[in-house]
């Protein structure tokens, strides 16, 4: 299998010298292609940051990115082109509002793949049918429930052809009701082979779905195995301490 | 009807004939009927009392003769909204050159490329400068100052305005446009800075270029967003134009003040306030529509 | 509830009795006319006592407050310092004040806008000199003296300017011409020029020399001695350079524009400068002042209409 992302021993600090704040630690991860990786930890643990430093939209200290082999993290490189190839999705959707559905579908492959406005409508239609919105296409974001401008997002996301996914806590602020279309779509991308590196709460989801989990404290991976060890069997007090917890609070 | 049925420990509430209201509601629509005859009475005493103590009071034949002579009004009424045109023509030259011109001093103000440091240094005298001075003084200066500097002569064509290089009703909108550029500029640079960080990630994330981002995303979103705000500041435009008069130009408020001095009466410039009021007050009402209406579409995020 | 309503009518009410009645008060100092110890001579050039009239009318007791332009030019006031007497008004000013018993430190200058003073709005003086025409209108709010001299309009511009070819009061009306708002020579232009362009008028005549000297507009309307001191006086003293007087209007039954001392409305203290203005004509002092300070000032063709 080949390695579609290589994490190499990352750092990333927020804050001035006196307050610095460690948020990622000595980070590494390879994800394969048509691989699943899910992140899980407690809040702070670092796993939106991670996903913001793939997408280059945080720069790392420290630390290599390779996308297909090649170091995409070199300080001072363009990252446009880079961010093209990597989708991302958002826990508030980040929906433009004043535009509507389908427009913001076609903004990025028209203004950034230079595609034609005609062709990029086809086939953001086309998405929008294959995940049942096709009938929102005129529809303004606040139009739209959670689920629906989740699932958007995910569309609009899946427009630009990416290589390769990431899911910063897609259904965090979802109705429990709407949580389900989303993981359903999720579920489809995995099927059609997507690389996806997720951040979840979803335990049980992240149970079915990855191929990896890893584990996050305080900007660490503690501990990554395929999810039937993890979740079953975790090696570490850290991780079976969190898995105690959210299994109390009815997550699993 | 159902009785209560105490000793079971169950109540039932009495059936209620269809149609009829609830007891709360019932309690609200006496209190409401209260309030507004209160209201009524409260007012029309209140005004009452007023209009009589007002006209009754021995100042008042003076004033009214002074400042509300009828036959003044019916004679200077007419001329004056013929006047009325060169202000709201001096605005519509200004207007959309303000709105240009700010947006430009507002991005110099936001740039970050550090070729452009000395645009951006620039930006930051000219708000400074143009906010600090007030309006009749910058007018003055160029109006005036630089039609003195002597470096101008002959005329001057552009589509269809044409005029001398030094006539007062090119640099007194030049002098405005310069003015209100600087309050529109940090009007904008406010709404650009209220855009949620968010978008932007959004936008960066599609591969959007900085550019792009501001372009499609940012901008659109922060000039909707300070559309009310923006609509104030033209609405001090329309009477700021008036100070355009010291250079000279007869518009509304200088022929009602001619008239004033010829007469010695005051009622040509109350008929002044009453266009412009006409004028303006329409005008309030539709931004603080418009302001009500994005408040609820966008749930709050409004600069008003 | 029932209470507010009643304290509603009770607030009414008191406000209704306070209000109502107080036409027994007069702010008005100049109302009431009767003060002790002062002569009431109506008849004007009789030769009377100018002093004993004035007595008790000044807005200051033991003084007497004259106002004029800011600044105000030659050949009216000379440096814009009125107390040395220097310059036609200034020298006039003096002479009735002395007329009505003030001399030296008993007379004060205070200074006021033209259409301010014109439009009655100021009450800071016992009397205001700066060139007023007197008419009909302005006497609705203001009281004028008699007059102590009468002016003609006319029309400044540059020699090799628009205006050099003006030949006839048509000949304007071609031209950018600009006065001072508030004046007659603004009226003239509207009533009697008429010219295509629309008309300049500027908050002062200093404002409208600024725009002749940028070359805003290509001639002023003024009175004549004004037009005649921008054109010879240097730029350093007000005037501009290179314009001259093309002409003065003729016009009006009185020969020009009179021009009277300004008072408030039916001040007083007006028939005593009368008296004081009818002495110093019958004794040859205005004449003298007139020939002194405004000789220089008076003359100019007369510009046909057509």
């Amino acid at each position: 299998m080949t390695t579609k992302l290589s994490i190499r021993d990352v750092q990333k600090s927020f804050g001035r010298k006196h307050e610095r704040k460690v948020v990622l630690d000595h980070v590494s991860l390879d994800v394969g292609e048509h691989q699943v990786v899910c992140l899980i930890g407690a809040s702070g643990s670092g796993k939106s940051t991670l996903l913001r430093c793939i997408n280059l939209l945080e720069p790392i200290d420290d630390g290599e990115i390779l996308l297909d082999g090649v170091d995409i993290s070199e300080p001072g490189l363009d990252a446009d082109p880079i961010r093209r190839r990597i989708g991302m999705v958002f826990q508030s959707y980040n929906l433009f509002p004043h535009m509507s559905v389908l427009h913001n579908i076609t903004l990025g492959p028209t203004k950034v793949l230079r595609r034609n406005r005609a062709e990029a409508e086809a086939a953001a239609m086309e998405l929008l049918g294959r995940f049942s919105l096709a009938d929102k296409a005129a529809a303004f974001p606040d139009q739209l429930s959670g689920g629906q401008q989740q699932r958007v997002a995910i569309v609009r996301a899946l427009a630009m052809k990416p290589e390769l996914m990431l899911l910063d806590e897609v259904t965090a602020a979802l109705d429990p009701v709407l949580v389900g279309e989303v993981l359903n779509v999720i579920r489809d991308m995995r099927t059609e082979g997507m690389t996806m590196v997720l951040a979840t709460h979803e335990m049980g989801f992240a149970r079915e779905i990855s191929d990896l989990v890893c584990f996050l404290k305080d900007g660490v991976i503690l501990e990554s195995a395929p999810p039937e060890q993890l979740f079953t069997a975790p090696q570490r007090p850290e991780t079976r301490e969190f898995l105690e917890r959210v299994i109390a609070s009815g997550r699993l | 009807m159902t009785e209560l049925d105490e000793g079971a420990g169950t109540v039932s509430a009495p059936s209620r004939v269809p149609g009829a209201l609830t007891r709360r509601e019932e309690w609200l629509r006496r209190r409401r009927r209260r309030s507004t005859t209160v209201a009524l009475v409260s007012t029309v005493l209140t005004f009452g009392v007023l209009f009589v103590v007002v006209t009754n009071s021995s100042g008042w034949p003076k004033v009214k003769e002074i400042f509300f002579n009828a036959e003044r009004f019916k004679e200077d009424f007419p001329e004056l909204l013929g006047y009325l045109w060169v202000d709201v023509k001096l605005f519509l030259q200004c207007a959309p050159l303000i709105v240009v011109w700010g947006m430009v001093i507002a991005l110099c103000r936001n740039t970050r490329n550090p070729v452009l440091f000395p645009l951006r240094v620039f930006a930051a005298v000219y708000t400074d400068f143009f906010r600090g001075v007030p309006v009749i003084l910058t007018i003055y200066l160029v109006g005036f100052g630089i039609p003195k500097l002597g470096l101008l002569e002959g005329e001057f064509h552009f589509l269809w305005f044409g005029g001398s290089w030094t006539s007062p009703y090119l640099w007194g909108p030049i002098a405005l446009v310069l003015a209100y550029s600087a309050y529109v500029a940090e009007v904008f640079r406010a709404g650009i800075e209220s855009v949620h960080e968010s978008q932007r990630a959004g936008a960066r994330s599609l591969g959007l270029s900085q550019r792009q981002t501001l372009r499609h995303v940012v901008l659109p979103q922060a000039v909707r967003r300070v559309i009310p705000p923006l609509m104030n500041d033209f609405l001090s435009l329309q009477k700021d134009v008036a100070l355009l008069s010291i250079l000279g130009i007869i518009e509304v408020f200088r022929r009602a003040s001619s008239i004033k001095d010829l007469t010695g009466n005051f009622t040509p410039i109350v008929a002044a306030a009453v266009i412009f009021l006409a004028l303006t007050i329409p005008e309030t009402r539709l931004v603080d529509w418009y302001t009500a209406r994005q408040r609820k579409r966008t749930g709050g995020s409004v600069i008003a | 509830m029932k209470r507010q309503i009643l304290a509603l009518v009770a607030a009414g009410s008191v406000v209704f009795a306070a209000c109502g009645d107080d036409s027994t008060e007069s702010g008005d100092t100049a109302a009431t006319e009767t003060t002790a110890g002062g002569t009431e001579t109506t008849a004007a050039g009789t030769g009377g006592d100018a002093a004993a009239c004035a007595e008790g009318k000044t807005l200051e007791a033991g003084s007497l407050t004259i106002a004029t332009g800011d600044p105000a030019f030659p050949p009216y006031v000379i440096d814009d310092a009125p107390e040395s007497g220097q310059g036609f008004e200034a020298a006039l000013a003096l002479a009735v004040a002395k007329e009505l018993g003030f001399e030296g430190d008993a007379v004060k200058w205070v200074r006021t806008s033209f259409d301010t003073a014109v439009a009655g709005s100021d009450s800071n003086f016992d009397f205001n000199l700066q060139q007023f025409t007197i008419n009909d209108e302005r006497k609705q709010v203001v009281s004028f003296s008699d007059p102590y001299y009468t002016a003609n309009q006319a029309v400044l511009g540059y020699v090799d300017g628009p205006g050099a070819e003006i030949a006839t009061v048509a000949d304007l009306k071609g031209l950018k011409l600009g006065a001072a708002a508030g004046t007659t020579s603004l009226q003239f232009i509207t009533d009697v020029i008429q010219p295509d362009a629309e008309p300049f008028a500027f908050n002062s005549n200093a404002d409208a020399a600024t725009a002749l000297d940028n070359k805003q507009i290509d001639a002023i309307i003024s009175d004549l001695p004004t037009a005649i001191f921008w054109a010879n006086a240097g730029a350093e003293f007000g005037g501009i350079d290179n314009t001259k007087v093309f002409g003065q209007f003729a016009l009006g039954d009185e020969g020009g524009d009179q021009w009277g001392l300004l008072f408030t409305l039916d001040n007083p203290l007006v028939e005593c400068a009368n008296i004081a203005l009818a002495n110093l004509t019958a004794s040859g002092a205005i004449d003298d002042i007139t020939t002194q300070w405004m000789t220089d000032y008076t003359e100019a063709p007369t510009l046909p209409e057509s």
